[in-house]
């Protein structure tokens, strides 16, 4: 024993103690985020599930609640993420393998640092100040599919490039240099080895960001996506919807009917944003899986 | 400090060497010539700088941003840190197996293929032939030739550091800087790997870290003594390990210090 030391029987129901503690704030925490996710569907499944039919889905929007449906909005959130993903994810990878593997730690790199940890924190509807100012005016994109996506993909920029930062900076340093003592270039290096190794943790950085720009209404509405479409996006220069835009318009009627399309829109959107992330999910555990321990 | 070595050629010349981290005087003022074809060997105690000088010869230093140094290594007669010189190019003359076991986690036969594949080797043929005879050579081949395509990551530590060594080797490389290559490893494999390394010096010079002063003595030509951050003796290795110059490199030697 250890001069000065407790008695061990002491220790140990003392450790037992705070392990049933730790325990039931952990079920706690749980149970509530579980919770609120249950009332949140409960309460949109009730009042949507009754107008969700084939007509809703493959309707343009109406004066008339019961024609009404949110055909251009899904195709506009479609085209928009698509967009948005395709900008925004190599463009944000790219900044974080720069700023990883390549960047000198200096001054000038700091501060972008900085910066860009600072920009995950704006207020979305700053972003849509700026892609109003910066893509529809100055660059003349009106209010077309590509100012939304430029915009949207301003918003997740910050966060797809700290995750894919944090994703990049646990690769151990072992492994780097394993690669360079083959004589892999810095590049060949991020190529083969680091990028695979930090796959799932940029997927998760991906994941949040691509389902915040879905749900995203404020810097949309800034740079003046339309809430009555009645066609399909044609191009990256066509007028466009989202479905977050649309749900508020119907939120905003008075008329009861809209006030179920608005429920429905709301069940359609939650399940679209459950299939993507889910699909990521999948994504990311296979590659977890690939590179793990034992298996191959 | 006698540097009557052994006549032979110069491959790796150390001249006025000094090193930095930040501040901190790693290396200071070392001189020494390694000869070609021979089995050099560095002793000294823990954080004398013995992986900071091997990492100098094939530029990993590199990748610590607070490193610095002086002076000049000369290979094949250019001076390895000159601004010119690719570090590549260097690399993949100087193969490197490092202290800690460090496979790609990925299979045991793509941590071999990875060096040959990127300098463009992509025979299929030719690539089993380079993981079999690399395999063979760091004494690993028997234990997994039925399971080359499963991960290096399941394998035991010590077979993961002849895996790595599998992977230098594979490059065929002028020079092999091993660093501590067997402090994972069981004394049977350990023997295959010293088996290895004076088999290995015919064709190439080999640069071994060591913790283990029978080791040093049974493999190496030539043996240097780094005591913090100074290189002490360097000398052939029986001069070395019968009638030291030097009372410090004896007091080592011998277990009365370090
Ligand atoms: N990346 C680094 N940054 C700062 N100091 C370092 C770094 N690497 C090594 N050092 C310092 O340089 C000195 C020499 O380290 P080095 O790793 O070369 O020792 P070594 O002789 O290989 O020791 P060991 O036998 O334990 O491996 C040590 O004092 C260590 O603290
Ligand atoms: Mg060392």
């Amino acid at each position: 024993m250890i001069q000065g030391a407790q008695p061990i029987q002491k220790i140990i129901a003392a450790q037992k103690r705070n392990e049933a503690i730790f325990r039931v704030v952990a079920i706690a925490a749980v149970a509530i985020s579980l919770a609120t996710l249950g009332a949140l569907l409960f309460d949109a499944f009730s009042d949507g599930l009754r107008r969700l039919d084939w007509q809703f889905l493959t309707s343009f929007p109406s004066r008339k609640p019961e024609r009404a449906g949110i055909l251009a909005a899904i195709a506009g959130s479609f085209y928009v993420v698509s967009l948005t993903s395709a900008i925004s994810i190599p463009l944000g990878i790219g900044a974080a393998v720069y700023l990883e593997e390549y960047a000198k730690n200096n001054r000038f790199n700091r501060m972008i640092e900085v910066n860009i940890t600072n920009l995950a924190g704006v207020p979305s509807i700053i972003y849509g100040i700026l892609g109003l100012e910066l893509f529809v005016r100055m660059m003349k994109l009106d209010r077309s599919l590509m100012a939304g996506a430029l915009t949207l993909s301003l918003l997740a920029l910050p966060t797809v490039i700290i995750s894919a930062r944090e994703a990049i900076r646990t690769v151990p340093s072992s492994i780097r240099q394993a690669a360079y003592a083959v004589g892999a270039t810095r590049w060949q290096t991020t190529r083969d080895h680091v990028l695979p190794l930090a796959f799932p943790g940029i997927m998760t950085g991906i994941i949040l960001a691509i389902s915040r720009a879905i749900g995203e209404t404020a810097p949309l509405i800034m740079i003046g996506a339309l809430t009555y479409v009645a066609f399909l996006p044609t191009g990256l220069d066509s007028p466009f919807t989202v479905m977050p835009i649309q749900i508020f318009n119907w939120v905003s009627r008075p008329q009861k009917g809209f006030f179920e399309c608005a429920a429905a829109g709301i069940v359609v959107l939650l399940i679209l944003t459950l299939m993507l992330n889910g699909l990521a999910i999948i994504l990311r555990n296979y590659y977890q899986r690939k590179f793990s321990v034992r298996s191959l | 400090m006698s540097q009557n070595l052994n006549a032979g050629d110069v491959c790796l010349k150390v001249e006025k060497f000094n090193a930095w981290y930040d501040q901190f005087h790693a290396l200071k003022d070392i001189n020494m010539d390694i000869r070609k074809n021979k089995v050099t060997a560095m002793i000294g105690p823990s954080g004398c700088g013995k992986s900071t000088l091997i990492r100098c010869f094939n530029r990993m230093n590199d990748f610590i941003p607070t490193f610095r140094q002086t002076g000049k290594i000369l290979f094949e007669g250019n001076d390895l840190s000159d601004r010119f010189i690719d570090p590549v190019e260097v690399r993949i003359k100087v193969g490197m197996v490092f202290q800690k076991q460090n496979p790609f986690p990925k299979s045991i036969a793509d941590n071999v293929t990875y060096g040959p594949k990127i300098m463009g080797v992509r025979q299929k043929s030719r690539l089993d032939a380079i993981v079999e005879e690399s395999l063979r050579n760091a004494a690993l081949w028997d234990e997994v030739k039925d399971k080359l395509k499963s991960s290096a990551l399941s394998l035991s530590g010590g077979q993961q550091q002849r895996l790595c060594i599998a992977r230098a080797l594979a490059m065929q490389p002028d020079v092999l800087l091993l660093d501590e290559p067997c402090s994972a490893l069981d004394p049977i494999a350990t023997s295959k790997i010293e088996e290895l390394i004076i088999q290995l010096k015919e064709k190439y010079t080999i640069l071994i870290v060591t913790h283990n002063m029978q080791q040093a003595a049974r493999v190496s030509d030539h043996t240097a003594y780094l005591y913090l951050g100074e290189l002490i003796e360097y000398d052939e290795t029986t001069k070395i390990f019968t009638a030291p110059a030097q009372k410090a490199t004896e007091d080592y030697i011998t277990g009365r210090m370090g």
